[in-house]
């Protein structure tokens, strides 16, 4: 071709066409497949939620399958008897609780506004569970997950997922023997005062077998994520105390 | 002689083997330290750069005479990324679950120097088909290193491969964990990966004198 490309005006032209181009390009493949990547995103929050209450497709020790997305709408409004929000103290009911983002009600709180809590109650084989969500922060980026319990506030099934911990360390948190070991831990003391769960390392019960020290095994490598998901639970899991204590 | 000349084909098993670059060139090391603790995830990260790399050099070595010089490096960097971004939301499309594997890598895949060097080193000088065989080459060069790495990383450090164990269940104490075998948490580190592309590096130079430099 027998254009000069090291003009300047032929560089700025270039810049421009190229930034149009490729500006249009991203915009164009983004918008136009926004509605299937809503529709994913809302179909695996339901997944999530019913996976935390032990309504999975999990056979094998190390599986995690989830409800298939053809029956996730039908299982959700099956399972799921309602979905609450609370407010300052007020519950109310909500049919779309489950798209609140809890990103953003994180958020409102630090600004000093009041933030929502959503709590799904779900039942199965006559036991009832009450799935809340938490959110923190991991290593690289931000980890998030659905805790189900019972109504004294033990741990009955988790689910934990991250945007970018670092691939069989930190991402490990999604693994089922991490999960897992959440099974049957307590948040609460005997006198009903809020303690948590702590990802601890040296924990003298790698087997996860007592129930009641309020720790689950760390991962190795995974220092950071581990506390992150130890503070998520604490910070988020806390403000549904009240809640739980209308339930006696 | 089949499909490809013997030129061409010495495009493609070149970096596997003497002109590795990672052991050779010594690129995308950062990327290589990052995610071979687990097998799964050195194979996605292969066949992800195995994509970027041959549709980028293509569509650099394409435009390769009307790139100005002076921002080539930023119009490579835009390609790069684009190409990468359009994937993953296709991906987040039509394979969500799969899309969810790479998100980690998407940051990763864009700053591998592989991907900057093979534009610059030779899709800008070369028409398409041999930049779309030495993007093929160098990516297939990149994924065997990793999977080697994660390989050995994974086995000696989870007592896994792709996630299944092999050597038996180390709290249970079955296998080689009961003759006291114990898995090595140190292997999971970023280092230890460094200490293994060494070894290879190692194992490759001793094998193959040619590539040993003078002092």
């Amino acid at each position: 071709m027998a254009v000069n490309t090291d003009k300047n005006s032929y560089t700025i032209i270039f810049a421009i066409a190229m930034v149009l181009v490729v500006g249009s390009l991203l915009a164009f493949t983004a918008s136009s497949l926004r509605p299937n990547i809503d529709e994913n995103k809302r179909m695996e929050k339901q997944q999530n939620i019913l996976y935390a209450m032990g309504v999975n497709g999990n056979e094998g020790a190390g599986d995690i399958t989830f409800v298939g997305t053809d029956v996730v709408a039908d299982e959700f409004s099956k399972y799921i008897k309602k979905q609450l929000v609370i407010e300052n103290g007020d519950v109310k009911e909500d049919e779309e609780a489950y798209l609140i983002d809890i990103k953003k009600e994180q958020t409102r709180a630090k600004n000093g506004g009041t933030r929502r809590l959503p709590l799904f109650v779900g039942e199965k084989d006559g036991e009832t569970f009450y799935i809340a969500p938490i959110r923190g922060k991991g290593l690289w980026d931000a980890i998030w997950g659905y805790v189900a319990l019972d109504k004294d506030m033990v741990v009955k099934g988790t689910f934990f997922d991250h945007a970018g911990e670092t691939p069989g360390l930190g991402a490990n948190i999604k693994q089922r023997y991490f999960m897992d070991d959440f099974y049957g831990e307590r948040l609460l003391t005997e006198a009903g005062a809020f303690k948590g769960i702590t990802v601890a390392k040296g924990n003298a019960d790698p087997k996860n077998e007592i129930k009641d020290d309020y720790e689950v095994d760390a991962l190795a490598g995974a220092t950071i994520t581990g506390d992150g998901v130890s503070a998520m639970i604490k910070n988020d899991l806390k403000l549904y105390l009240p809640y739980f204590k209308t339930l006696k | 002689m089949g499909l490809l000349s013997k030129k061409d084909a010495k495009l493609i098993t070149d970096p596997l083997a003497d002109n590795n670059p990672i052991t050779i060139q010594v690129l995308g090391i950062c990327s290589a330290l990052a995610i071979t603790a687990e097998l799964k995830a050195s194979l996605v990260m292969g066949i992800a750069v195995l994509f970027v790399l041959g549709i980028g050099n293509v569509v650099i070595s394409l435009m390769r005479n009307i790139i100005p010089s002076k921002i080539r490096i930023i119009v490579q960097l835009i390609v790069v990324a684009a190409l990468v971004i359009i994937v993953d939301q296709v991906l987040k499309a039509f394979a969500y679950e799969l899309s969810k594997t790479l998100s980690v890598f998407v940051g990763l895949i864009i700053t591998n120097c592989i991907i900057m060097g093979r534009f610059e080193a030779f899709a800008l000088g070369n028409g398409p088909w041999k930049s779309f065989l030495d993007g093929i080459g160098n990516a297939l060069g990149y994924a065997v290193i990793l999977i080697i790495v994660g390989f050995f990383r994974e086995l000696l450090g989870s007592g896994t491969l792709f996630g299944v164990p092999v050597l038996g269940d180390p709290i249970e104490k079955t296998g080689v964990y009961s003759i006291g075998y114990e898995n090595n948490g140190f292997m999971l580190m970023p280092p230890m990966a460094l200490i293994v592309v060494g070894l290879i590096i190692w194992v490759q130079r001793s094998r193959n004198k040619a590539l040993i430099e003078d002092h």
